[in-house]
């Protein structure tokens, strides 16, 4: 811990302790539509930090990672729903289970040399196999969704994530910033570098003895299992699941935006990427609907080309630049 | 812990503060009902349930100004859910906010689960307008109702009126194909299929369900496979785009069951299935709640309807018009009668409702405990000349039913 | 089990893939050539159907006639679009390129969705509800129409890269882009033709996609998975392979749907699609690089 707190400028540290400072007072006065937004903020910041570790150190492209948050949601919530087991252990299960299916498919693509987008591919196609397997499995609810009873007079047992907006809040808040510290902590490990030098030149990382084998399986355990915890918190935050929207490639895509759009391979990127993007959505719902032109399609049309345009602009991510602007120039991985 | 999750937050109770303030301020018109009761509508107007969401969006519209000529008064804000959950909470939240009273949705069962919880927090009503799943008035909301039937009620009255079609028909059929999208709805409806078939008492053998992925691109391999089992009947439950195809695959391969009835689901009646089947599209039966084509409020809704969408045809749209009104209609009859805009004292009202004249066939709305409006029946609605007509029950009906339906062939 | 039942089954299928092939063919030469992952593949051919509905509906054009106007017109689209664009692209990583065209894609289905509404537009042809009586068999004569559509303009681009310099020119930037830099082809503007021919490929496949499925902005991205899934399958910058694998993804999906679950069938070509990637990386029809 010490040595990751030394690592960051002293401008930056300031920074940072007055943005935490700022996080956990701010229920205080935020209302609850801000509230809400912050808890999808965590959330994709959380996500996006373990597609991260994936991708931006280990360079293995996944589009499927809605298939862990799906898988850890669901097992939790069947744990729950079946025999009344609380999500702090279904979590585990759960992570299990995601873990298992990401070994299955890390084993697949690295043994049999699937890169780049055909490994991409290849988790797709195991996201799109478990949702329509989940659409026709009775005991999940099949494509009619599993439901959680809402319980008001549960409402108190947090630790059954029975709670109101503040419990998820924070937990969120939790989750971003640990996975932002297990990121941090890993990147300077050994795992780390051997994750940069596969990433950078596999040839190169196979000759120095790096068995990269065993160090991509690491990266996708790892961030499988991170995955899945998110997905349990989401599932428990909404109560219900549907293998259409836990499964759809268009959340696979949701997780990765806030990383890419932040700076892959960076610790602050993914919850850089998070503030952006959740508050631009609701952003441009206000903005079309203040200026007139709330035409349904309007908002999602400015939200794609804005996208295009940080994409094309900041290729490297919204947060190198950032750093740049705000004098941290010193690299932190 | 459990202090952090109770406490208020600090804007709301300044708002509060703010708001009695006012109350006090001007006491005589606060309690007469010159202020509107204003509704957030929630609805999906973008993304994959667009079709439907745009066509509630339109009942939304037009429901303040027939509100108002039967002496109810509110103010609609409209929100588009982008058929995503996490949308459909933080702009329920967003709208609360911003002084929403009482909130209508949200078309499909995931946004309207997802703002049940917000209003339960909050204390504000929650109307759902449509939404077919079970479990939505079984989790425990108690500021939630729904003014439209679930799945079960759907089929079992879906399943009683077939029964009534082939005794007044006199139509002999011994088989039947059961026929599913599977998504949310259609796995709903299968669930009572397999559920009330058997006690039913139909004079016909159920030979095969099958469910077939409403994306796919193509469903002629699914009609061949209905076509092998040749039924008499073939029961439907579709959406809109896989019934077109449905019926445009089993004219191209011939196959001509005696009817094809829809137990209760939409799909057989849009304006595309119209368009694009031009007179094949006729003599489909489908059962389903249908707006009362003589009650004097679906009247005066079509009238409305009309003149504000010269494309659209009310006789189309009436059934996501009509319960979109309905649930609006729910909440500002209770905000009428409880003189009150405060959450409790309104749902108080609400759960109390008793609505004699609506839009759709049936009973007085009103609610069970659960808040589910348990009296909500079918009707057996077919289309004749691309236009629907209520043939069943019979008080209602501005048609008698056609079966055996024609042929395929000579209707061009 | 009725044997002409199956064989009737099997037909559907081969149909139903050529068609599906011919959509896969515009993605196979873009993502076989400039190897840009284009996302936004569906996108594209639900726009031609679009303007194939257009065409119909206020010039009465066939959608096998205005195929050709609309192919030149989205050649010109892809042109522009990768000189504007892509080109910025093309030495990106993947998940960038990604980005871009996730986002564009947004853009094509929400503008879609504003500029005609939700709900699918189709287009009625005289021969929409025909079929060809063969036997007990029934064949619907869109779908021979469209596969057959398919199998020519296939064999045009088959032919186009086989027999024409440029077409020569563009299979060898492919094949070693460095060498053909060096002896001195002008890559970017290959790679924009390259994008052009592939635009012109959905906007045909899109054209004959019409008399088939109705136009809705809400087709776009099962189209480009599908795409996706067959080019893979097929094998990668084979034109015999978009169109081998369209029917290998359409007979097994066909079958699956006959004799297990309708609603199970595209289970079938994931699984396909993840055996392809593990036992025959290069495709059914592609060479080993």
């Amino acid at each position: 811990m010490k040595d990751l707190w030394s690592a960051i400028p002293r401008r930056g540290r300031v920074i940072l302790l007055v943005a935490i400072t700022l996080l956990l007072a701010a229920p205080m006065v935020l209302d609850r539509y801000l509230i809400s937004i912050f808890v999808l903020i965590f959330y994709f910041a959380y996500v996006g930090q373990a597609w991260n570790l994936m991708m931006g150190f280990a360079g293995q492209l996944s589009l499927g990672h809605a298939l862990y948050a799906g898988l850890g949601g669901y097992v939790a919530a069947l744990l729950w729903f079946y025999f009344g087991i609380g999500p702090w252990l279904g979590v585990f299960a759960g992570v299990a289970v995601a873990a298992t299916f990401g070994a299955v498919i890390g084993w697949l693509g690295f043994r049999f040399g699937i890169e780049g987008v055909y490994f991409a591919l290849l988790t797709i196609a195991f996201a799109e196999f478990t949702r329509i397997a989940f659409d026709n499995m009775a005991f999940t609810g099949g494509a009619g969704g599993l439901f959680l009873l809402y319980d008001a007079q549960r409402s108190h047992e947090w630790w059954n994530l029975r709670g109101g907006p503040l419990l998820f809040y924070y937990l969120g808040l939790a989750l971003a910033a640990a996975a932002a510290i297990l990121t941090a902590r890993l990147a300077r490990s050994r795992i780390g570098f051997q994750w940069l030098a596969v990433r950078e030149d596999q040839q190169a990382a196979l000759a120095l003895g790096i068995n990269v084998f065993r160090v991509k399986m690491i990266a996708v355990l790892i961030s499988s299992g991170m995955t899945a915890i998110g997905g349990v918190l989401i599932a428990f935050y909404y109560n219900n699941l549907f293998p259409a929207q836990a499964f759809d490639i268009g959340r696979s895509i949701e997780i990765i935006l806030a990383p890419v759009i932040g700076g892959l391979g960076t610790i602050f990127g993914p919850i850089v990427g998070a503030f952006i993007l959740t508050p631009l959505g609701e952003g441009l719902i206000a903005l079309t609907v203040s200026l007139g032109v709330n035409v349904p399609g309007a908002k999602a049309v400015f939200y794609g080309l804005t996208l295009m345009a940080i994409i094309t602009l900041r290729p490297d991510g919204v947060w190198p630049w950032l750093k740049r602007l705000l004098g941290l120039t010193e690299t932190e991985s | 812990m459990t202090g952090i999750l109770m406490q208020p937050n600090r804007r709301r109770l300044l708002a509060g503060a703010v708001a009695s303030a006012a109350t006090l301020a001007a006491p005589a018109i606060g309690r007469a009902q010159s202020a509107a009761l204003k509704v957030a509508v929630v609805l999906p107007r973008s993304g994959y349930l667009a079709p439907a969401g745009q066509s509630c969006h339109r009942g939304a519209l037009i429901a303040p100004k027939v509100l108002a000529d039967h002496g109810y008064n509110v103010e609609l804000v409209h929100i588009d859910s982008e058929s995503n959950a996490d949308i459909a909470r933080t702009q329920t939240e967003r709208a609360i906010d911003d002084g929403a009273q009482a909130v209508v949705g949200a078309f499909d069962s995931g946004s309207s689960l997802a703002m049940a919880q917000v209003c339960e927090q909050r204390q504000v009503p929650l109307s759902v307008n449509i939404g077919a799943a079970p479990q939505l008035t079984e989790q425990g909301y108690k500021f939630l109702v729904r003014n439209f039937p679930t799945g079960g009620m759907l089929v079992s009255n879906g399943l009683s009126l077939i029964k009534s079609l082939l005794d007044v028909t006199k139509l002999d059929a011994r088989t039947a194909v059961f026929m599913h999208a599977n998504d949310t709805f259609g796995t709903a409806q299968r669930a009572a299929m397999d559920h009330l078939f058997p006690t039913a008492g139909l004079p016909f053998t159920l030979l095969d369900s099958i469910s077939y992925d409403p994306k796919a691109q193509d469903l002629s391999v699914e009609v061949t496979k209905v076509r092998s089992l040749n039924p008499d009947l073939l029961l439907v439950v579709t959406r809109a785009a896989d019934a077109i195809k449905l019926v445009r695959d089993m004219v191209r391969q011939r196959f001509e069951p005696k009817g094809i009835i829809s137990p209760g689901s939409p799909g057989l009646y849009d304006e595309e299935f119209y368009q694009a089947l031009g007179p094949l599209s006729d003599y489909m039966l489908y059962n389903l709640p249908w707006a009362n084509p003589k009650a004097q409020m679906t009247q005066a809704l079509e009238a409305a309807f009309t003149p504000a969408n010269p494309t659209f045809r009310f006789a189309v749209e009436c059934f996501n018009v009509g319960f979109t009104f309905e649930a609006l209609l729910v909440v500002a009859a209770a905000y009428k009668t409880a003189g009150s805009a405060t959450g409790v004292e309104l749902m108080q009202a609400v759960r109390e409702t008793k609505i004699a004249d609506h839009v759709m066939i049936g009973p007085p709305i009103q609610f069970d405990e659960k808040g589910q409006n348990v009296g909500i029946p079918s009707a057996a609605v077919q289309n004749r000349h691309k236009t629907p007509a209520v043939t069943l029950p019979v008080d209602v009906a501005t048609a008698m039913p056609v079966l055996p339906m024609p042929g395929w062939q000579g209707r061009t | 089990m009725n044997i002409a039942i199956v064989v009737n089954v099997v037909i559907e299928g081969v149909l139903t893939g050529l068609i599906y092939g011919l959509m896969a063919l515009g993605l196979s030469v873009i993502f076989g050539v400039v190897r840009v992952v284009n996302f936004a593949h569906g996108e594209f051919a639900v726009v031609a159907m679009y303007a194939a509905y257009l065409l119909f509906v206020n010039f009465g054009l066939d959608p096998i006639v205005s195929l050709f106007p609309i192919a030149a017109v989205f050649f010109f689209v892809g042109y522009a679009l990768q000189t504007v664009l892509i080109n910025r692209f093309v030495d990106r990583s993947e998940h960038e390129q990604f980005i871009l065209l996730v986002g564009l894609a947004i853009v094509i289905v929400n503008g879609l969705l504003m500029i005609f509404g939700p709900d699918a537009r189709p287009t009625n042809l005289p021969y929409s509800f025909d079929s060809y009586a063969i036997g007990p068999l029934f064949v619907d004569k869109a779908r021979v129409y469209a596969a057959v559509g398919a199998l020519v303009v296939a064999a045009a681009l088959f032919a186009f890269f086989r027999y024409t310099s440029i077409g020569t020119a563009i299979r060898a930037c492919a094949d070693n882009r460095t060498g053909a830099a060096v002896v001195g082809l002008n890559i970017k503007r290959l790679y924009a033709l390259t994008f052009g021919l592939g635009l012109a490929c959905v906007g045909a496949a899109g054209a004959l996609m019409v008399p088939i499925a109705d136009a809705s902005p809400l087709l776009s991205q099962a189209f480009t998975l599908l795409a996706f899934t067959i080019v893979i399958v097929g094998g990668l910058g084979s034109m015999a392979g978009a169109l081998i694998g369209g029917v290998v993804i359409g007979v097994s999906e066909a079958l699956a749907s006959f004799f297990m679950a309708p609603s199970m069938k595209s289970m079938v070509s994931f699984a396909l699609l993840v055996a392809v990637l593990v036992l025959r990386p290069q495709g059914l029809m592609g060479r080993r690089i």
